[in-house]
């Protein structure tokens, strides 16, 4: 069972009472992207055995949008963070770096490495 | 005007916890940032109630305020009042982003009483009930089974449930099932 705590509410919710969002952090690209860019924008999602960062929605609760930080081999929670931000803040990275160095996942990576 | 009735009229059950229809309870959704000094006034105004504090109710002698979400609250009035206390809210809070809504009647509002409260809910919601983990005051948005749904708990140690009036049998029957006799767990 997965438990995220919810930036907005402070509730550490389980996760029937999340909606999962898919992968965080996409850059949209519409018109006046090339077709190589919107296929990638469209069906190119990652797939990562380790660190991975997604939107999660707190539907049964405050009904907020918010990301989260985990592990998919452990389901280690990294950290939950805001949605206002198209980068991971920095205390997360630092948390997964203390936890996993040299973590990569897209063009993010662990900055000691 | 047609007569107005609360979802279940009245209904009763009564196992390790007595749940009860409530009855009509003015509710207004009041959306907008909760820490402007017009939108606080309108609240203490309408309800008699301060802004709460994250996850809180705030009681007043003839109303509440319920927290929903770092921008919105759940204002409790007397039913009779809803109509009037919504535009009064809307004229107090012209200029302002802020809306609020007249929902009494589209929800569901029930009383769960008695020694098996805790337990029943517990039964029905991914929610901590332990006697350290949810006390008087606190205001809790979550699951009921399969749909959504708001309670929080008063001095007395009963609950309040708000669910949508689209649910309310289900809500109802769910508690019902939960709260049957012979049921008892034993965890709270």
């Amino acid at each position: 069972m997965l438990i995220l705590e919810c930036p907005y509410c402070g509730v550490k919710a389980e996760e029937t009472e999340l909606a999962a969002g898919g992968e965080a952090h996409l850059k949209r690209f519409g018109p006046g992207s090339s077709d190589d860019e919107f296929h990638d924008y469209l069906f190119m999602r990652e797939n990562p055995k380790g660190v991975h960062f997604e939107r999660w929605r707190h539907a049964n609760g405050c009904g907020k949008w918010f990301h989260a930080a985990r592990c998919t081999t452990t389901l280690e929670v990294f950290g939950t963070y805001t949605a206002q931000t198209s980068v991971p803040t920095q205390e997360i990275i630092d948390k997964i770096a203390a936890k996993r160095p040299g973590w990569t996942w897209r063009e993010f990576a662990d900055e000691q490495k | 005007m047609s007569k107005a009735v609360s979802v279940l009229n009245g209904a009763q059950y009564t196992g390790i916890a007595k749940v009860e229809d409530a009855g009509l309870q003015g509710m207004i959704t009041l959306r907008g940032d909760l820490d402007s000094k017009a939108l606080k006034a309108a609240v203490k105004a309408a309800t008699g109630a301060e802004v709460p504090a994250q996850r809180t109710i705030s009681v007043a002698e003839n109303g509440a305020a319920a927290w929903m979400s770092p921008d919105e609250l759940l204002l409790l009035v007397p039913y009779e009042d809803a109509v009037a206390k919504t535009a009064e809210l809307a004229e107090a809070l012209a200029g302002e982003h802020a809306l609020a809504v007249n929902v009494s009647d589209a929800r569901g509002f029930f009383r769960l009483s008695g020694e098996g409260a805790r337990e029943v809910l517990g039964k029905v919601s991914p929610v901590d009930f332990d006697g350290d983990a949810f006390t008087p005051g606190e205001f809790r948005r979550s699951r009921l089974a399969q749909v959504a749904g708001a309670f929080w708990m008063n001095e007395d140690g009963s609950f309040y449930i708000v669910c949508f009036r689209s649910v309310g049998e289900y809500v109802f029957k769910l508690l019902s099932a939960a709260a049957h006799p012979q049921s008892k767990v034993g965890v709270y």
